[in-house]
């Protein structure tokens, strides 16, 4: 994605900040792990920091940059998830970590983004809010799919189920690798926090380079009103498309980051469920609907609290809602939005001119 | 708005006394043992009951005067029922200085976890993470049965006793659980001479209506209904069996232990229910009788097997401590590989009955049948 603009603009500059904010936070990190200040509970949650930061970048583009509402979007990333997690179980002996690894987050992506292009198909040509209907539908079905899915593997190639166990007919060498309920087991365990942070900030890339571009102007001026974009010869249904697959291969990525980095993969109803949909939505409100940074920023603090109020006990998932209130006021509270618009003038200019030059880019 | 602040400090001082309160200061030299499970969401029933089962073994070893005179420090932290949250536990209480984990209670947090202490060379003992893989190291051990252990167990001892020949399942195919003993069960009654008739599933998402379930296995004549599921959809198919008349043999797994204690529930239905159980609340036995009335006391609930596997291994700790001559100065690892040895080599007899262990993490002690007559548990033979 090539940026035109000749000068440097406030908009590039933003994008410039967010990508410098965080190169900075990784390089503060990895230094505190040098110096050995980092104790084992905030080390191990690096890498969930990254998966949750990556899936909240992914539904900004669509519920922020596209503005359309997906609830499915846990779907996408128990796809890639799974999807990773077989090609590593499969081929964990016959190649090497770091090929196996990278072709596995590939094929994370890659699964995820087709099953986001195929829902696309029929729903993206709609107008309204079928889309949030139907990755509900996805996300749910998905989880129930995984959980009856049996698949074992013996010297004579592979064997599929979906009834039970036994139906599998394996001999006395074959290995399950899909076990129904029980999912995937033995995972090995690749992910790492340099690993978790290069997808993050690749993805931010992606999707902030997105949005500076000709596609991703022509991507807002539809969400912003559909009939004049269309009127001006927008394809509409092709640039909704390619958003949404971009936003599902993203999920996938950070599904595999997920999968790598537990020996135990289990799609139960809170994990990969409807609950865990609504908890990236929201990152999303809760940073600022379409501001990539704002997303990072509440899914960090979001994953962080529930961790850091373990001390209080039963009481931190108390603790937990009243902040997310505070927050949410805080954040949409009209007074409190002019307090912080006021303070922040680069940011609504950057808005502005976003949004001219995407008219100008259409 | 200061009313807000002045609760939230409220809030908070309560919470960091009640922390300080729970963890006293013991002299230095004392070992540290952490439990994992989830205390809060759906399946906060096990996790606290584990929880609390643990905290009055501790308490009552303390009080006895500790392993070889050293007092256990002892903390329990949540895990939500995700795999995830459960490591993040783990993690906790590795900085807090853990020595010896018990947990996590259940199966796909345990097998999560269990890939951290692999690498910590930590001892792990799970009371009730029940999946086969839960013990694939060396370093884990389990006190409950393992799943297809308890699938054997049930088509074995429906050969011998020759309960039935015409069996019906229903089973939850979303559950690790009850999917594990399923999946053995079938392939023992085979060789039982046991023919299933009817095998019906259901998942977590559908599990209130089982009529069509129950109406396949009236038409097909079974004489016997195995339900390896938890008690609380038993109890519910157990209610529409009823309504539909349908009067079969009902077995069960230790799942449905807890059932005789739920709300609103006929008792009357669940006459002459057989069930495989490794610890029941009324049995006769001062050990039972005494932590029942410990448990009862200080938690307001009948403890069920989860506190019951909870009890039995700390108590199964304080013997393999005592059997390797353990030391709270020793490493975490040194430690590891001490109780490693000594598990193998000590019985206790606990709650959930006399058990020994074998090397690869496997308790060995025989499951009880029990039946259900009068609303209370009566052994079987």
């Amino acid at each position: 994605m090539k940026n035109r603009m000749t000068s440097m603009t406030k908009a590039s500059k933003d994008n410039l900040g967010t990508i410098l904010m965080l190169v900075a936070a990784f390089v503060i990190v990895e230094i505190l792990r040098a110096a050995g200040l980092v104790n084992a509970h905030m080390d191990g949650m690096l890498v969930p920091i990254c998966v949750y930061a990556t899936m909240a970048v992914s539904l900004n583009l669509v519920v922020g940059i596209l503005g359309e509402l997906s609830l499915g979007h846990a779907g996408f990333m128990c796809v890639g998830a799974f999807a990773s997690a077989f090609f590593s179980k499969c081929f964990e002996n016959s190649m090497g970590v770091f090929p196996r690894f990278l072709l596995a987050i590939l094929i994370g992506g890659i699964v995820a983004g087709i099953f986001g292009f195929l829902i696309g198909i029929p729903v993206l040509r709609l107008n309204g809010d079928y889309l949030a209907i139907v990755t509900l539908a996805f996300g749910e079905i998905i989880k129930n799919l995984v959980n009856v899915l049996y698949v074992g593997r013996d010297s004579a190639g592979l064997h599929f189920s979906i009834k039970d166990q036994a139906s599998l007919g394996l001999m006395e060498d074959g290995e399950m690798i899909i076990a129904g309920p029980q999912g995937i087991t033995g995972t090995p365990f690749n992910s790492n926090f340099v690993v978790g942070f290069l997808i993050l900030l690749i993805s931010t890339i992606v999707v902030l380079n997105l949005i500076n571009s000709r596609e991703g102007r022509a991507i807002m001026a539809i969400r912003d009103n559909r009939i004049a974009a269309g009127s001006v010869g927008i394809p509409i249904t092709r640039y909704k498309m390619f958003a949404f697959t971009l936003s599902a291969v993203i999920a996938g990525c950070a599904g595999a980051l997920y999968s790598h980095n537990l020996s135990s993969l289990i799609a139960t109803p809170a994990r990969f469920g409807y609950n865990m949909s609504i908890l990236f939505l929201v990152f999303v409100v809760l940073g600022g609907i379409g501001s990539t940074r704002g997303s990072i920023i509440a899914a960090v603090i979001l994953t962080l609290i529930p961790e850091v109020l373990r001390f209080m006990a039963d009481y931190r998932m108390l603790i937990y809602a009243i902040i997310l209130i505070v927050m949410m006021i805080v954040n949409w509270n009209p007074k409190s939005r002019a307090f912080i618009q006021a303070h922040s003038v680069g940011k609504i200019f950057g808005k502005k001119k976003t949004a001219k030059s995407g008219k100008e880019g259409a | 708005m200061k009313r807000m602040k002045q609760f939230a400090a409220l809030v908070m001082t309560a919470a960091l006394t009640a922390g300080m309160a729970s963890s006293a200061v013991f002299a230095d030299g004392t070992f540290k043992l952490g439990a994992i499970g989830p205390l809060t969401g759906a399946a906060a029933n096990y996790g606290t009951a584990v929880v609390n089962g643990a905290q009055i073994a501790v308490d009552e070893i303390n009080a006895a005067g500790g392993i070889n005179g050293v007092q256990i420090e002892y903390k329990g932290e949540d895990d939500e029922l995700d795999n995830e949250k459960s490591v993040n536990a783990y993690n906790t209480l590795k900085d807090w200085g853990m020595q010896i984990l018990v947990g996590s209670v259940t199966s796909g947090c345990s097998i999560a976890v269990s890939e951290k202490t692999k690498a910590d060379n930590m001892f792990q003992l799970t009371p009730s993470g029940s999946a086969k893989d839960c013990t694939n190291y060396d370093n884990v051990f389990r006190v409950c049965f393992s799943d297809p252990n308890q699938g054997m167990a049930s088509a074995k001892y429906m050969g011998e006793h020759g309960l039935a020949t015409k069996v019906g399942i229903i089973y939850d195919s979303s559950d690790v659980y009850s999917a594990g003993i399923e999946a053995t069960f079938e392939e023992e009654a085979a060789n039982q001479g046991i023919e299933i008739a009817v095998k019906e599933a259901f998942t977590a998402d559908n599990n209130v209506d089982f009529s069509s379930q129950l109406q396949k296995c009236m038409d097909a004549g079974v004489e016997l209904v195995f339900l390896p599921i938890y008690y609380t959809q038993a109890g519910a198919i157990l209610q529409q069996a009823a309504m539909l008349g349908f009067q079969p043999e009902w077995f069960g797994c230790d799942g449905l232990d807890g059932m005789l204690d739920m709300d609103n529930f006929n008792k009357e239905l669940a006459e002459g229910v057989m069930l495989l159980t490794p610890f029941a609340a009324d049995a006769e036995d001062e050990l039972t009788q005494n932590f029942v009335a410990a448990y009862t006391e200080a938690y307001g609930v009948t403890p069920n097997q989860f506190a019951a596997d909870a009890y039995d291994a700390i108590y199964a700790i304080k013997a393999a401590c005592e059997q390797a001559g353990a030391t709270p100065d020793m490493s975490v690892s040194d430690l590891c590989e001490a109780l490693k040895t000594a598990m193998t080599e000590i019985e206790i007899t606990g709650l959930t009955g006399t058990i020994t262990w074998t090397a690869d993490g496997e308790p060995d002690k025989s499951p009880k049948a029990v039946q259900i007559q009068d609303g209370a548990y009566v052994s079987m033979q």
